[in-house]
């Protein structure tokens, strides 16, 4: 069900300011901030990071307030490239990675964990659900031909119809900023799960497209998509998830016909 | 939620409204705005047939200040449900479903409700009069 605003144990509060000593072009990052060890409500921490001294990433602040500021404050991060995924946080209201996300002009930067997911400790939500729908459209090729003796081959137009879907990292932005998958994230797909699911039931080589289909047909795993859009507006790869899911409605008319 | 203790990370309290999305919350509440509407319309309906004089009383409130504000909102619903529907039909068989098309056909439906309403209350005032 919608749920519109937070459980009383989510509710959000004021927490401490740290400044930066002796710096005079400084940045306030507002960073949410949760401890599982002192049973308190989460708090917003504000942080005065100097910009001098800082690289151009929100990423690289972050890292700079853990390194010089607090080394409690606990964040997911590798390849600091926008490979990785593992960065994915609400920065200013939307859902991006903090390492390709560019700090912004404005006099302070909002960093929130991606939304409506539970927080493990501060910015690093709780992804078990979605890593387990992933695993539920069986994410790999199938097939009931007999095995060829080298690779399966594709066309060029066919390999084609994967671009645009490959490139998806699995980082959750587009999940986590979809309103139904808010309401709905316990048996709704969501976007990057459909966009997964529309990147093999394309796939001219994979030969499972009608249990596929069968398996999304079903009033919420791929009907909870109301076309919002936030999901291709969040993508940090420039994909759109709206796209595929609306590719993957046509098919099951198509195939009605 | 409560069962592992943990928080639920914001998500309508921080996530930033831009058009789509605004669009997209506001088709749910005008359909929600318009269900309230066919109530009035039923009403309206049923004082037709209940007789000339309950209908005279029904038209003296729906002409009120309050009455024509209703109205006017009616109106603006029906238009920016209307307009946010023939969208969804677009968005439906595959066309504006790119970020820049997207946008402005969320941002066209509040123009065409907008302008929709002001033609349908002008035209009825010219046509009608300032009855009552």
């Amino acid at each position: 069900m919608a749920e519109f605003t937070l459980p009383a144990n989510s509710r959000v509060g004021k927490g401490k300011t740290v400044k930066a000593e002796g710096a005079t072009n400084t940045k306030a990052f507002h960073v949410y901030r949760w401890n599982p060890d002192d049973g308190e409500n989460p708090r917003m921490d504000t942080f005065e990071v100097d910009m001098d001294t800082c690289g151009p990433m929100v990423l690289d602040a972050l890292i700079k307030i853990k390194n010089e500021m607090d080394p409690t404050l606990t964040f997911r991060r590798s390849c600091r490239e926008g490979v990785c995924g593992s960065c994915a946080m609400n920065i200013d209201g939307e859902n991006t990675l903090a390492c390709t996300k560019a700090i912004g002009d404005g006099k302070n930067v909002s960093i929130t964990p991606l939304p409506s997911r539970e927080v493990v400790k501060d910015l690093v939500p709780d992804l078990t659900d979605f890593y387990a729908q992933y695993a539920s459209i069986k994410p790999w090729m199938q097939t009931q031909s007999v095995t060829p003796e080298r690779e399966r081959l594709q066309s060029r137009e066919d390999r084609e119809k994967l671009d645009g879907l490959y490139e998806c990292i699995l980082c959750a932005c587009c999940s986590t900023s979809c309103p139904s998958y808010w309401w709905n994230g316990d048996k709704y797909l969501g976007p990057a799960i459909l966009l997964q699911s529309y990147r093999w039931l394309i796939d001219s080589r994979d030969e499972a497209t009608g249990e596929r289909l069968d398996d999304l047909e079903d009033p919420f795993r791929l009907y909870r998509c109301h076309t919002i859009m936030n999901c291709a507006n969040a993508c940090p790869k420039g994909l759109n998830p709206a796209k595929a899911i609306n590719e993957i409605k046509m098919m099951m008319v198509e195939r009605r016909s | 939620m409560a069962t592992t203790g943990r928080p639920k990370s914001p998500h309508l309290q921080v996530y930033k409204f831009r058009m789509h999305m605004f669009t997209s919350i506001m088709h749910r509440v005008m359909g929600m705005a318009l269900v309230f509407g066919a109530v009035l319309l039923a009403w309206w309906l049923s004082a037709i047939a209940t007789g000339a004089d309950y209908f005279h009383t029904v038209s003296v409130y729906a002409a009120s200040p309050f009455g024509r504000l209703v109205l006017f909102g009616l109106t603006f619903a029906l238009m920016q449900h209307l307009a946010g529907g023939i969208r969804y039909l677009y968005t439906d068989t595959g066309k504006l479903l790119s970020l820049k098309a997207n946008t402005n056909s969320a941002t066209f439906t509040w123009v065409f409700s907008a302008i929709a309403t002001l033609v349908i209350w002008t035209a009825a005032y010219s046509v009608m009069g300032v009855l009552l």
